[in-house]
């Protein structure tokens, strides 16, 4: 018989293994759900998969994989570095708002001047929003030990609610015959992060994200502070002795992933979205999590999942109109690309073992 | 604008070889439909799902419809709509407010493709906008209301606070003072058009207030479950006929009929004769139905309702006929006098003896 073991440190070759058999087994069983509700598994597999990226309309298809995967990789990045801290930023929906909101009240309050460094200024703002925004649970964590998971997330809700109140009131266009929703920044020139080479989906905030992937990349791998980062989630009485300061870590971490957020919802609110309105966050802060897991927490993995999550959406879309899946389908298939990778870490961090026959 | 280009290529491609099918099978009419909530919704979306459906059963082979569910409002919607243009679509429904701008700027991308965006305000050459006179349905239920509370406590749970939702409570409000002047209505805002947990809650809080008549601007079978367990709760149905909670607690409905729209604006495009059009339709045109008034109502107050509702669809009564004057005392309407269109689609205030205030 086996027994399971754990590993006295994760297996390296299993750390980037379990994505990849995670992905096939979704596959398998995701197909096996696709067959059972009347749709071809192979077809539907191949509009997932394969259409947003080579199909007869990848021309549009894959322009909208960057827009769309844009704000989960930079949001995972900022994430990403707490996580391997052990600090639980689980609300960046929330900064991603309030970096929007930030950006965007800033553009609305100067509307309709021209400023050629307008879309740079709504950058830094949004990025202070979102920090700040992230910083307020630090803040109650390092001063009065509170969790940062719970109170991270319950600002999401104040962060909605502060959403729905500028869309109906203060931002709300004047122009806008009483109906929600701010002035369309996609036609306001200078706060409009349009897309640098037309066709492209290339806007700044793709130029960002890889950016913040390169970025992370060498600081985690070439950084004290990378170092410092990886052992504090690791060891954190080991850290400490090695002079890590574990309240600054809290600081520097949410603040960063909080900024990153900001500046994400930023560059969604002056491009593709335009508008700040009461619907505006569609869930990126969220799934940002998932994508920080199923890229390891390495910065280039974040990169890969991030293109993956954005494939699965857009390839869920082409099988809902085109062959009729419901959407609950495609929600259920993402669903267990994070069940199985989760169930494969298993691998990672343990290993079967036959037992040794005992002696009779 | 290469990408604007690419697609104009695309479409016109396309074009070619939906023309050199027709030659051999017969041109299909191709109709997509962008859904806000799952077609499960039992409200909204559930009804242009039905819509849809009568479009199919209507035309039979000559027409393919296409839909994609729970497609959040902004970026998202606006790759939805481009790829079913893409992919050949005909005619495209658009059926929530929060997709204007997108489909605007789709629009603007395939001249050759008609849009229809439902409860907006924007038109183009090939966008038309449609709504439906909701608040001829709530005068019907204000007359009910009035007639049935004996708290003299109706509650009203809004969704947002838009004028398509302050227009429904105004009218409600009027018919249920007119038969009582001791009535009062509690509102509250659940900032959601369909949140069954955020629906239930709200209403056990009208109801633990006071509230025995409930009504609903929001899309859930929710508040009707939360008023059954009350008990002696009245409740009316919203967007859909919610039947499965007659004859209590609900007595009566708003049923939204997408369907006789819908086949007319695509047997428009058939024929080649479709325009731009502005249509806000109410009870005589059939947009907007009344469920069946079950005998939890008093017989009389069945006739008057009833008598109403004939009234209001023969254009004899219109909802909003002064003397009104607006919640702060100003005076409004005068005796005789109907409200304008245009106020009504831009109503921002509540009219005299509605207690509390618009949220900003």
């Amino acid at each position: 018989m086996f027994k399971i073991e754990k590993r006295p440190i994760p297996s390296g070759k299993w750390n980037w293994g379990a994505p990849v058999v995670a992905v096939l087994l979704t596959m398998v069983f995701g197909g096996a759900l696709f067959a059972v509700l009347g749709v071809n598994p192979f077809l539907a597999l191949e509009k997932i998969f394969y259409e947003p990226l080579f199909g007869e309309y990848a021309f549009y298809y894959r322009p909208q994989l960057m827009v769309k995967a844009a704000p989960l990789i930079l949001i995972a990045i900022g994430l990403s570095l707490g996580f391997r801290a052990g600090i639980w930023n689980i609300g960046a929906e929330g900064q991603y708002i309030i970096g929007a909101l930030c950006g965007a009240g800033l553009a609305l309050a100067l509307y309709p001047m021209e400023l050629f460094i307008l879309l740079p200024l709504m950058v830094i703002a949004g990025a202070i929003g979102g920090a700040l925004w992230g910083l307020i649970p630090a803040v109650l964590k390092v001063r009065f030990g509170t969790n940062e998971i719970l109170v991270s997330l319950m600002l999401v809700y104040v962060a909605e609610q502060l959403l729905a109140s500028m869309a109906l009131g203060l931002m709300k266009n004047p122009e806008g015959m009483g109906f929600p929703g701010s002035r369309n920044l996609q036609q306001y020139p200078s706060a409009h992060n349009a897309e640098i080479i037309s066709g492209t989906g290339m806007h700044w905030g793709v130029v960002a994200a890889l950016i913040a992937v390169i970025f992370a990349y060498i600081v985690l791998s070439r950084h004290m502070f990378g170092f410092s980062l990886r052992m504090s989630g690791m060891a954190p009485r080991a850290a400490r002795f090695a002079g890590v300061n574990p309240t600054r870590m809290v600081l520097i971490c949410m603040g960063i992933s909080g900024g990153l957020a900001g500046m994400a919802g930023l560059f969604e609110i002056a491009g593709p979205a335009g508008q700040v309105s009461i619907d505006f966050n569609v869930g990126y802060g969220f799934t940002a999590i998932i994508v920080a897991f199923l890229g390891r927490l390495n910065p280039i993995g974040i990169l890969l999942a991030g293109v993956l999550m954005a494939l699965t959406y857009i390839g869920g879309e082409i099988t809902q109109s085109q062959m009729g899946l419901p959407l609950a389908a495609i929600q259920v298939f993402q669903g267990m690309l994070l069940f199985f990778l989760l169930a494969m870490d298993l691998l990672t961090n343990y290993r079967f073992r036959p037992t040794a026959k005992e002696a009779a | 604008m290469k990408l604007i280009k690419h697609l104009a290529t695309a479409t016109m491609a396309l074009g070619v070889a939906t023309g050199a099918m027709a030659a051999g099978h017969g041109e299909k009419t191709k109709v997509g439909f962008v859904y806000v909530g799952p077609v499960g919704d039992g409200g909204w979306t559930y009804e242009h799902n039905e819509g849809r459906l009568a479009v199919e059963e209507h035309f039979g082979d000559q027409v393919e419809t296409v839909f994609v569910e729970s497609v959040p409002e902004g970026p998202d919607s606006e790759r939805v709509m481009t790829q079913m243009a893409l992919e050949g679509a005909d005619l495209i429904f658009t059926t929530s407010f929060g997709y204007m701008d997108p489909t605007i700027n789709v629009a603007s991308k395939f001249p050759d493709v008609k849009f229809e965006h439902a409860t907006g305000y924007k038109t183009a050459d090939n966008v038309s906008v449609y709504s439906a006179r909701f608040y001829e349905g709530r005068a019907v239920q204000g007359l009910i209301a009035g007639n049935l509370t004996e708290s003299n406590i109706i509650g009203y749970i809004g969704s947002y606070p838009i004028p398509e939702v302050i227009r429904g409570i105004n009218s409600a409000y009027i018919q249920a003072k007119k038969v009582n002047p001791d009535v009062e209505f509690k509102i509250v805002w659940a900032y959601t058009w369909f949140d069954p947990a955020k629906e239930a809650d709200a209403a056990k809080v009208l109801i633990e207030q006071g509230a025995d008549v409930i009504l609903q601007h929001t899309d859930s079978t929710a508040p009707q479950a939360a008023a059954q367990e009350a008990g002696n709760v009245y409740t009316f149905g919203q967007a859909s006929d919610m039947i499965e909670y007659a004859p209590m607690p609900r007595v009566s409905s708003i049923i939204d009929n997408w369907a006789p729209y819908y086949i007319e604006r695509t047997q428009a495009v058939i024929d080649g004769t479709w325009e731009t059009a502005n249509t806000w339709d109410g009870i005589g045109a059939g947009m907007v139905g009344i469920g069946e008034i079950t005998d939890a109502v008093p017989a009389d107050v069945k006739e008057a309702a009833l008598a109403l509702k004939d009234a209001i669809a023969s254009g004899e009564v219109h909802p909003f006929t002064g003397p009104l004057n607006k919640q702060d005392g100003s005076a409004w309407l005068a005796e005789g006098e109907t409200a304008d269109d245009g106020t009504l689609a831009g109503m921002n205030f509540y009219v005299e003896g509605i207690t509390g205030e618009i949220p900003q």
